[in-house]
C-alpha cells in the first residue's frame, strides 16, 4: 500500500511522518507520536474519547485520517498543562469537582471543554450541557463534569 | 450539590478517613499520561483480530485460512485446531471445586465445529498491526451450515430439539423448583387482595469506555508469560492463565495499570483474552489486543435479561403478607463465570428491608444463541427491580400511595437485628430512616399536590417513584472474604502500601492512602498505594461486588495499626518514654501533651533498617506489617431513591426533574468519591430504564453494534443529583460499608416508578423496559 508524507505541528512541536493514506490521525498520534493522552473509545465517531483541537476546532482523531491533517496545528491533551506539569483551570477544576473516575473519557472531555470555554467563556448550565453532550463518560454520571465546567468558567472570569 | 446534613445525621470525620481529599490518580490521568492496556508497548509487539461467527448458530463446513497466512505482515492465524487440545480448564477459579456454584458452560478456546452466538471467535489472526491483521481476517474463508437459533428464553425453556449445547442435552442450565407450601398457599387464599404482575428486564450492559485489551508474552527461554491486562482482578487472571497454558503461575505475571472502567465485565477473564494468552504461549511472541466497540457490544458479556412473575398477599392494611416469584434468566451461551443463575440470590434478597411474612420461588435459567451473561454493577439486583416495581403495583392496586405502603412494611430501628422471610438478618441498617431523609429532601407531599395541580389546571403527567434497599456488600464467602494488606515504612520514613485490589475509577490510591494515614499517623503525600500487580501484590480478590472499603480498607487499617504499634516500641526505647505515653501524628512520634519531646518517624524508620544495635532488645529489623483481614458473611449497606420525572405525552419522552439519593454507606472513607460511585450508578441505571438496550432480531443477529443503535446517556439526559447521608458503623474494623454498586441497584426502580406513576395518572400502565418514546405512546394510547 502506499505512502505519503505529512508534516504538522503538534503541540507547538514540527512532526512528520510517512504513513499509509487509511492511518487515522488517532493511530498516528498515538503510535507514531506515541501521544497515549488520545484514546479510542468507539471509533465511530461518538463517544468523543479521541477529540483534539485541529486548527482551532474540536475534531474527533478517529474519524480523521492523518494525511488530512497534512499541514495542519494539532493541541493534543498532552499540550494542555504547563511545561513543568501543572495543571491548566480546566484539568485543575476536574480534579476539584471529581470529574473523572477511571480517566479514560477525560483527556476528550478536558479538549472538549477547553475549547467550549475558548469560544464561550461565560456558558449558561445548557450550554455547558449541550457542549458537552457529544463526550460519553461511563463513570460520572456527568456530575462532577458539569461542576468542573461551571468551575473553570468562573475561575476564568 | 453539597452533602446534605439533615439534623439527627451523625458524620464522623477523622484527620484523613472522612475527608473529601482531591484524587493522586487525577494530575496523570487529566493530562494524558495514565497508562491503560493500550498504551503498553512490548518489544517486537504483535497485533492480533478475531475473525467472528456471524451467524448466532451453525455448523462450520469449512474453514480455509491459507490466504489469510500468506498474507504480507501476518505471522499467525490460529484456529481451534491449533489451540483447543493443549488448553487447560478456561473457568475461573471458583469453579474449580467439585459443584460449580452458577451455570457452567461448555467453553471452549476457538469455535470448534459449530458456532454458538454471533461473535464466537473463530480465528485469531497476528500481524505486524492491527490493521494488517483486520485485512487478513476478510481473507479467512468460513463457510456454515445454518441452523434455527434459539433466541427467545421462553422457547429455550421447552425446546428439547435445538439444543444451544448439545452436548448437555437441554436448553435448562440450571433450575430451582420450589417445594410445596401448606402454609404459604393458606396466607394466598385468606388475604384480602392478591396482586399480580410480570415484569420483564430487557437486555442492557456495562459498556466502559476502555473496552477489554490485553498484552501477553511468553519468553520461552526463561519459561516467564507476562501479561498486561485490563482487569479488576490480576490475581485471579493469573490463576486463569496459569491453568490454561501449563505455565507455573509463579512465572506468570498479570499487571493492570490504569484500567478504564470495569463495572463487572472485567472481573473474570473471558475467553477472548485467553485466546489472546494462549496465541502469545504458543507463538512465543508479545500479542496485543484491544477490543473495539463492536465486539464489545456482541461479545463482552450481556446483563441484566430477566423475567419475573410476582404475586403478593396483602392484608387489608397493606401489609405485605407473602409473595411468590417465578423468575426466567436469559444466560446466553457462555455465561462468564459465576454470574449466570441469579434466581436464588434474588429470592434470598426479595423480602429486602420489609417484613414480608413469608416466600416462595422458582427459578430457570437457560442458554440461548447469544452473547453470555456477565455480572453487571449489582449482579443480582433483579431482586430490588422486582420488588420495588411491584410495590408500586400494589400501592395501585390497593388504593393507597405507595410512599405509605413502605412506610408500613418497613423495618424499623426498634426491630433490629430483623431477620427476613428468607433468613437474612439485617443489623447496623437504616431502611427507615433514609425512606425519610430522602421523601422529606425532594419534598414528598408538596410534588403530590403539584402532581395533582399540573394533571387537573394543564393535562401534564409528573411521577415520583421509590427505589429502597438493603444491599448486601462486601460478601465473605471464599477468597472475596479475604484481603491482605502489606503496609512498609521505608528507610527514608515514607510509606508503601500493597494490595491486591484492581481500582477501575474507585480512587482506591487515594482512599487506602487516606486509611494508611489515618491509622499510622503520617502525612497522606508520605503514602503510596501500590495495587494491580501479581508480582508486587499480596494475593486478593479484586476490586468489585463493592467490598474494597470493607475488606481491603479493613486488612490496610490492621496493618497500619500493626505497624505503628512497632513504630511506637522504637521510638519508646529511643525517647526512654512508655509506649502508652506516645502518639503518632503526622509523622512525629511525641509524648502525649509534650511535642517537644519526640523523634520523627524518619529517625524511627533510619534506626528500624540501618541501625538494628539502636532497637529495642528483642525487636527485629525493618518496619513493616502484613495482615490479612476476613471479613464477615455479609456487610448490609442501604439507600433509598427518590425521584421526579415529566412524561412528555405528545412525544413519549421522559425528563427527570429532581433525583435524590439518602444512602448509609457507614464511615465514608472520601465523601466525595462516594457521592462519585453513587452518581456514576444512578446514570447506569438511568440509562438503563431510559435507554439502552442490546436488540436481537428474530435470527439472532444483534443490531445494536455501535454508540449510534446503543444508546448511553449524555449530559443533556441526566439532573443533577442531590444527596443524603446517614452514618451507621459496621461491625467491621473501620465501619464501613460497600457502596460501589448501590447506585445502579436502586435507581432502576425509581425512575422505572416514576414513569408508571405518571401514565397511571391516565390509567396507562407499563411492566416491561425499556421506557422509549414509543412504550410509552404505546401505553397511553391502550389506556
Amino acid at each position: 500500500m502506499g505512502e505519503h508524507g505529512i508534516a504538522l505541528t503538534i503541540n507547538g512541536e514540527r512532526r512528520e511522518g510517512r504513513l499509509e493514506a487509511r492511518r487515522t490521525l488517532a493511530d498516528f498520534l498515538r503510535e507514531d507520536c506515541e501521544l497515549t493522552g488520545t484514546h479510542l473509545g468507539c471509533e465511530h465517531g461518538v463517544c468523543g474519547a479521541c477529540t483534539v483541537v485541529l486548527d482551532g476546532d474540536a475534531v474527533r482523531s478517529c474519524l480523521l485520517f492523518a494525511v488530512q491533517a497534512d499541514g495542519a496545528e494539532v493541541v493534543t491533551i498532552e499540550g494542555l498543562a504547563g511545561p513543568d506539569g501543572a495543571l491548566s483551570t480546566v484539568q485543575e477544576a476536574f480534579r476539584a469537582e471529581h470529574g473523572l473516575q477511571c480517566g479514560f473519557c477525560t483527556p476528550g472531555f478536558v479538549v472538549t471543554v477547553t475549547q467550549l470555554l475558548s469560544e464561550n467563556p461565560t456558558p449558561t448550565d445548557d450550554e455547558i450541557r449541550e457542549g458537552i453532550s457529544g463526550n460519553l463518560c461511563r463513570c460520572t454520571g456527568y456530575q462532577g463534569i458539569v461542576k468542573a465546567v461551571r468551575r473553570a468558567a468562573e475561575a476564568g472570569r | 450539590m453539597t452533602a446534605t446534613q439533615p439534623p439527627g445525621t451523625t458524620h464522623s470525620a477523622g484527620r484523613f478517613v472522612g475527608q473529601s481529599v482531591t484524587r493522586r490518580e487525577d494530575p496523570r490521568l487529566l493530562t494524558g499520561h495514565g497508562r491503560y492496556v493500550d498504551d503498553v508497548v512490548v518489544q517486537g509487539m504483535l497485533h492480533a483480530a478475531f475473525v467472528r461467527s456471524d451467524l448466532a448458530r451453525g455448523r462450520i463446513t469449512r474453514l480455509e485460512v491459507e490466504a489469510a497466512r500468506r498474507h504480507p505482515g501476518v505471522h499467525a492465524v490460529l484456529t481451534a485446531a491449533d489451540l483447543n487440545a493443549d488448553a487447560g480448564s478456561l473457568q475461573p477459579t471458583m469453579f474449580q471445586g467439585a459443584t460449580p456454584p452458577s451455570p457452567c458452560a461448555p467453553v471452549r478456546l476457538l469455535a470448534d465445529g459449530d458456532v454458538r452466538f454471533v461473535g464466537d471467535p473463530v480465528a485469531i489472526v497476528i500481524a505486524t498491526s492491527r490493521y494488517v491483521a483486520e485485512d487478513a481476517c476478510e481473507l479467512v474463508e468460513v463457510d456454515y451450515e445454518a441452523l434455527e437459533p434459539i433466541v427467545d428464553p421462553e422457547v429455550a425453556l421447552t425446546e428439547t430439539e435445538r439444543l444451544v449445547h448439545p452436548e448437555l442435552g437441554s436448553n435448562v442450565a440450571m433450575s430451582v423448583p420450589t417445594p410445596p407450601d401448606p402454609e404459604l398457599d393458606a396466607i394466598f387464599e385468606s388475604a384480602a387482595h392478591v396482586v399480580h404482575e410480570t415484569f420483564q428486564q430487557h437486555r442492557h450492559t456495562c459498556v466502559p469506555m476502555e473496552a477489554r485489551g490485553v498484552v501477553a508474552s511468553y519468553e520461552p527461554s526463561s519459561g516467564e508469560l507476562d501479561i498486561w491486562l485490563s482487569t479488576q482482578n490480576p490475581h485471579e487472571a493469573r490463576q486463569v492463565c496459569s491453568r490454561l497454558t501449563g505455565v507455573p503461575a509463579h512465572k506468570v505475571r498479570v499487571r493492570a495499570a490504569d484500567v478504564g472502567g470495569g463495572f463487572g465485565q472485567k472481573y473474570f477473564l473471558q475467553r477472548d483474552e485467553q485466546i489472546v494468552v494462549a496465541a502469545a504461549r504458543r507463538t512465543g511472541r508479545a500479542v496485543k489486543w484491544i477490543e473495539d466497540r463492536r465486539e464489545n457490544l456482541i461479545a463482552a458479556t450481556h446483563a441484566r435479561a430477566d423475567r419475573i412473575a410476582i404475586d403478593v398477599a396483602v392484608d387489608p392494611e397493606g401489609r405485605l403478607l407473602a409473595a411468590r416469584l417465578d423468575h426466567l434468566e436469559d444466560c446466553g451461551a457462555y455465561p462468564l463465570g459465576g454470574t449466570g443463575g441469579v434466581g436464588p440470590f434474588v429470592a434470598m434478597l426479595f423480602p429486602g428491608p420489609y417484613r414480608i411474612g413469608r416466600m416462595g420461588f422458582v427459578s430457570s435459567a437457560v442458554w440461548t444463541n447469544t452473547c453470555g451473561r456477565g455480572a453487571y454493577r449489582g449482579p443480582w439486583m433483579l431482586e430490588t427491580v422486582a420488588r420495588e416495581q411491584m410495590v408500586d403495583v400494589v400501592a395501585r392496586a390497593i388504593g393507597m400511595d405507595p410512599l405509605e405502603v413502605r412506610r408500613r412494611n418497613v423495618v424499623a430501628a426498634t426491630e433490629l437485628p430483623f431477620t427476613t422471610a428468607m433468613g437474612m438478618e439485617l443489623d447496623h441498617v437504616t431502611p427507615a430512616e433514609t425512606l425519610e431523609q430522602a421523601v422529606e429532601i425532594i419534598g414528598y407531599d408538596a410534588f403530590r399536590a403539584e402532581q395533582r395541580r399540573a394533571f387537573e389546571d394543564e393535562g401534564r403527567l409528573l411521577g415520583i417513584g421509590i427505589g429502597l434497599y438493603v444491599e448486601p456488600t462486601s460478601m465473605g464467602s471464599g477468597s472475596l472474604g479475604v484481603e491482605t494488606a502489606t503496609v512498609r515504612v521505608q528507610p527514608g520514613g515514607t510509606v508503601t502500601v500493597m494490595l491486591g485490589t484492581g481500582s477501575h475509577g474507585q480512587g482506591v490510591e487515594t482512599t487506602m492512602a487516606q486509611v494508611v494515614a489515618e491509622h499510622l499517623g503520617v502525612e497522606l503525600d508520605d503514602v503510596v498505594v501500590v495495587q494491580g500487580d501479581t508480582a508486587t501484590a499480596p494475593f486478593g480478590a479484586g476490586t468489585g461486588g463493592s467490598r474494597t472499603a470493607v475488606v481491603a480498607g479493613g486488612a490496610t487499617r490492621e496493618a497500619s495499626l500493626k505497624v505503628r504499634e512497632k513504630v511506637v516500641e522504637i521510638a519508646a526505647h529511643l525517647l526512654e518514654a512508655a509506649p502508652e505515653d506516645l502518639e503518632v501524628v503526622d509523622g512525629q512520634v511525641s509524648v502525649r501533651g509534650t511535642p517537644s519531646k519526640g523523634v520523627p518517624l524518619t529517625e524511627v524508620a533510619r534506626v528500624a533498617y540501618n541501625d538494628p544495635a539502636e532497637l529495642p532488645p528483642g525487636v527485629a529489623p525493618s518496619l513493616e506489617a502484613t495482615v490479612s483481614y476476613q471479613a464477615p458473611p455479609i456487610t448490609w449497606s442501604n439507600a433509598c431513591h427518590v425521584c421526579t420525572i415529566e412524561v412528555d405525552p405528545g412525544t413519549g419522552l421522559v425528563a427527570i426533574l429532581r433525583y435524590v439519593v439518602s444512602e448509609d454507606c457507614g464511615v465514608m472513607i472520601n465523601p466525595m468519591i462516594v457521592e462519585g460511585q453513587i452518581a456514576g450508578g444512578v446514570v447506569q441505571g438511568i440509562g438503563g430504564v431510559l435507554y439502552e438496550h442490546l436488540i436481537y432480531d428474530e435470527n439472532g443477529t444483534p443490531l445494536t453494534t455501535t454508540f449510534l443503535d446503543y444508546l448511553l446517556p449524555t449530559a443533556s439526559e441526566v439532573p443533577e443529583i442531590e444527596y443524603g447521608h446517614i452514618e451507621t458503623r459496621s461491625p467491621t474494623p473501620g465501619g464501613h460499608k460497600g457502596m460501589g454498586e448501590g447506585g445502579a441497584i436502586g435507581s432502576p426502580p425509581a425512575v422505572f416508578n416514576a414513569v408508571a406513576d405518571a401514565l397511571a395518572l391516565r390509567g396507562a400502565t407499563v411492566a416491561e423496559q425499556p421506557l422509549t418514546p414509543t412504550r410509552v405512546l404505546d401505553a397511553l394510547a391502550d389506556a
